[in-house]
């Protein structure tokens, strides 16, 4: 890595991106080339961040500007100490952070200094989250969970993660549940009507509305079908993973010959699901608990609705990307979505203000739902007769 | 030896929660068995470069995608040399993703003709199959842990009718059994009680792969694994009780190699994966059966996965001379 960067290699970044950089050019080529290039990289992508994103990367380059020479050379300590190999050290960050990263993360394995990297991260993100903490959410967040649909019964000890935290409701009166839900996420959204502050991310077809940021598994189809065929491409040709990783990092929506949805944030929030996601390209259980937690940890809404659907049964990988429609598995996709929930919840409670955060997992159309927040008390099972739409009434505060 | 290449987490085996998932380790294996609660992976956490270390006894350093030979020699060169065994008294039984090389290493002194041989049940069968794969998908799974990250091709090539030859198993009658088997790691228990029916190797080594499926992020898949796995492992046990080559005078070790992401460690996803080196993934635990092992005993000391083969060593009367690791006095 060249360590002493100039605006002029900064030119094919995307304007904001480019601008944010060579502001803070000094600032870059003063860090250790084990941190920098994270920097880097979050700056690379900004003209496509959410605005929670946008707030903390600045921040953070606020955090080090601030600091003295000597403060930051205390603070960026543990990461000079880090030995990357002199390959490392000349390879082009600027242009290709992701692959920079990549490589310096095997590095670390390989080296044993993966726990001594670790360690440094949590040590500098402790520091600044201290000086800088994240501002509170405008009303308490709330994070609801629906799984289950294509299940009529089931032996499966739902929510048993859950259930320690919160309450178990086992007569629930849902009526129209699925409507209650998505009037209160709309009330919400009209309530405060920020950008990227309420989202509905389901495994079938979104509920839309106003201010409502709607992620769909079916209504990806055509960009998850045409990444689906460059893998299987890539699989058949026995593609280097490097190789394919470059290619899929380059991939954009017009390259796949998709329409833009003329939001450009959420187009490439949408393509990132599948191209750094795990299992996004095949299962939509899948799909729902990583976009759920790519949302919580990027757009910090302060409302969530993530709704399962069943998945394909499993096949083999050649099977499964071959886009060929095969049958579903709803019994474990109900398993699937119930520990997606566990993870939304942990997802929800790394975000400010989650002691006043309010979350509910609900088995769609039947009468057991989980709720946990500062109404509900912990541990606790409820027999008796409730409806959702009180719940939810509970839980709007 | 019975390895889980998938890694596999205390939350889903032995914690409250998780021993609905393994009733045969609970309830019939670790009744007999000394259990080291405590197994500790400080070395690279991708599955073949981990099972590697296992079976060498030193945290190897390559490319866990790439078809390469460890390092260092392993545990079958060891027992083959120091033993004076025949190339037929060692194998391996392995998911096809990059294992074959695992059988012998790149080690002056060692290395090729020395080791073990290695079978992948999934590369045999779809050499059986020639290219004919309808009914045997479920068989053919490939590796899950990301679409992005396939492994290399290389090693040995397959000779199907010798190694059919060796396992007295007709191709045919290989395919039709397949067809009544549920998943790769059955494929492999198949294939590996046929080899000790046939040729009755004093050193087997099976590793199990179903578990990572987990990286699909189909929590109920990975679920399914372990409860396969469990029972495969209550299965080899039983086949080793009832054949004379094997009844009375072999020792099983069990364990994972290594553990799965922590749910509350934020830079992972849970179960999902095996990437941020939380002490989660990095702990696991091993099961040890035989003639001469206390039984019901729990060691809660942490043990190194590297102290395998100087353990092996010490039953077995071989020199692990280049591992890194410490004999495990328990069961030595």
């Amino acid at each position: 890595m060249q360590r002493e960067w100039k605006a002029e290699q900064f030119a094919g970044w995307q304007p904001v991106a480019r601008q944010t950089a060579v502001e803070h050019l000094a600032l870059l080529n003063s860090l250790p080339p084990a941190f920098a290039p994270f920097l880097l990289k979050e700056i690379y992508s900004f003209d496509w961040k959410f605005p929670a994103e946008r707030d903390d990367m600045l921040a953070q380059l606020r955090y080090l500007g601030a600091l003295t020479p000597e403060e930051r050379e205390r603070e960026m300590a543990p990461f000079a100490a880090l030995k990357l190999t002199p390959e490392l050290l000349a390879f082009d960050a600027v242009n290709k952070p992701g692959e920079f990263l990549e490589k310096l993360s095997a590095n670390l394995w390989a080296t044993g200094q993966m726990d001594s990297f670790r360690k440094a991260s949590e040590e500098y993100m402790a520091h600044f989250r201290k000086t800088h903490p994240e501002p509170a959410p405008a009303t308490p967040r709330l994070a609801i969970v629906l799984m289950g649909e294509g299940v009529s019964s089931t032996d499966y000890p739902l929510f048993r993660k859950l259930r320690r935290q919160g309450t178990l409701f086992r007569n629930v009166q849902h009526g129209n549940g699925y409507k209650d839900i998505s009037d209160l996420l709309e009330r919400r959204a009209a309530s405060h009507p920020d950008g990227y502050a309420h989202w509905w991310i389901d495994g079938g077809t979104a509920a839309a509305a106003e201010k409502i940021t709607p992620v769909s598994y079916q209504a990806l189809s055509p960009m998850r079908l045409a990444l689906a065929t460059k893998i299987r491409q890539a699989f058949e040709a026995r593609m280097s993973p490097e190789t394919l990783r470059t290619i899929l990092a380059e991939t954009t929506p017009e390259t796949l010959g998709l329409h833009a949805s003329g939001d450009v944030l959420l187009d490439r929030f949408t393509l990132s699901l599948f191209t750094e996601g795990s299992g996004t390209q095949i299962y939509s259980t899948t799909f729902v608990q990583w976009a759920a937690r790519e949302v919580l940890r990027r757009a910090k809404p302060l409302t969530l609705v993530a709704r399962y659907t069943p998945r394909v049964r499993e096949s083999s990988m050649r099977e499964l990307l071959s886009g060929t429609p095969m049958g579903t598995d709803a019994a474990g996709s109900l398993i699937d979505a119930d520990m997606g929930a566990w993870y939304t919840w942990i997802g929800l409670q790394r975000l400010t203000g989650a002691d006043q955060s309010n979350f509910l997992a609900w088995f769609e159309g039947h009468a057991q739902a989980v709720a946990v927040g500062p109404a509900f008390a912990r541990a606790k099972e409820e027999a008796s007769a409730v409806t959702l739409a009180d719940l939810l009434t509970k839980m709007a505060g | 030896m019975v390895t889980f290449g998938g890694g596999s987490r205390d939350d889903e085996t032995f914690s409250e929660d998780g021993q609905q998932n393994i009733p045969h380790l609970l309830s019939e294996l670790i009744p007999q068995s000394t259990f080291f609660a405590r197994v500790v992976n400080r070395g690279i956490l991708g599955h073949y470069v981990a099972t590697a270390s296992l079976a060498t006894g030193v945290y190897e350093t390559f490319n866990n995608f790439a078809a390469v030979p460890p390092d260092f020699p392993t545990v079958f060169e060891y027992f083959r040399q120091d033993l004076n065994r025949p190339v037929t008294d060692a194998w391996v039984v392995a998911p096809s993703n990059g294992f074959n090389r695992i059988g012998e290493s790149g080690h002056r002194g060692y290395g090729e003709g020395k080791g073990a041989g290695v079978i992948l049940p999934k590369r045999l069968l779809n050499a059986a199959l020639n290219g004919n794969n309808a009914n045997y998908d479920h068989l053919l799974r490939d590796n899950y842990e990301s679409p992005l990250a396939l492994p290399a091709e290389g090693g040995n090539d397959i000779n199907l009718h010798e190694l059919a030859e060796t396992l007295k198993l007709s191709v045919d009658d290989f395919k039709t059994h397949a067809l009544s088997l549920a998943s790769p790691d059955e494929l492999s228990v198949f294939i590996a009680k046929q080899l000790m029916r046939t040729l009755a190797p004093s050193l087997l080594w099976i590793t199990l792969h179903d578990i990572d499926v987990a990286h699909s992020g189909a929590y109920s898949l990975y679920v399914e694994g372990i409860q396969r796995s469990d029972r495969l492992c209550a299965e080899i046990w039983r086949a080793i009780q009832s054949n004379p080559e094997y009844a009375g005078k072999t020792t099983l070790f069990i364990l994972p190699d290594f553990g799965r992401d922590s749910d509350l460690s934020p830079g992972g996803n849970g179960f999902q994966h095996h990437r941020t080196g939380d002490a989660v993934s990095r702990t696991t635990w091993m099961m040890v059966l035989g003639p001469g092992v206390r039984e019901n005993v729990i060691v809660d000391r942490a043990v190194g996965s590297i102290d395998l083969v100087p353990t092996l060593g010490a039953r077995l009367g071989f020199n692990a001379r280049f591992s890194k690791g410490s004999v495990l006095s328990e069961v030595a």
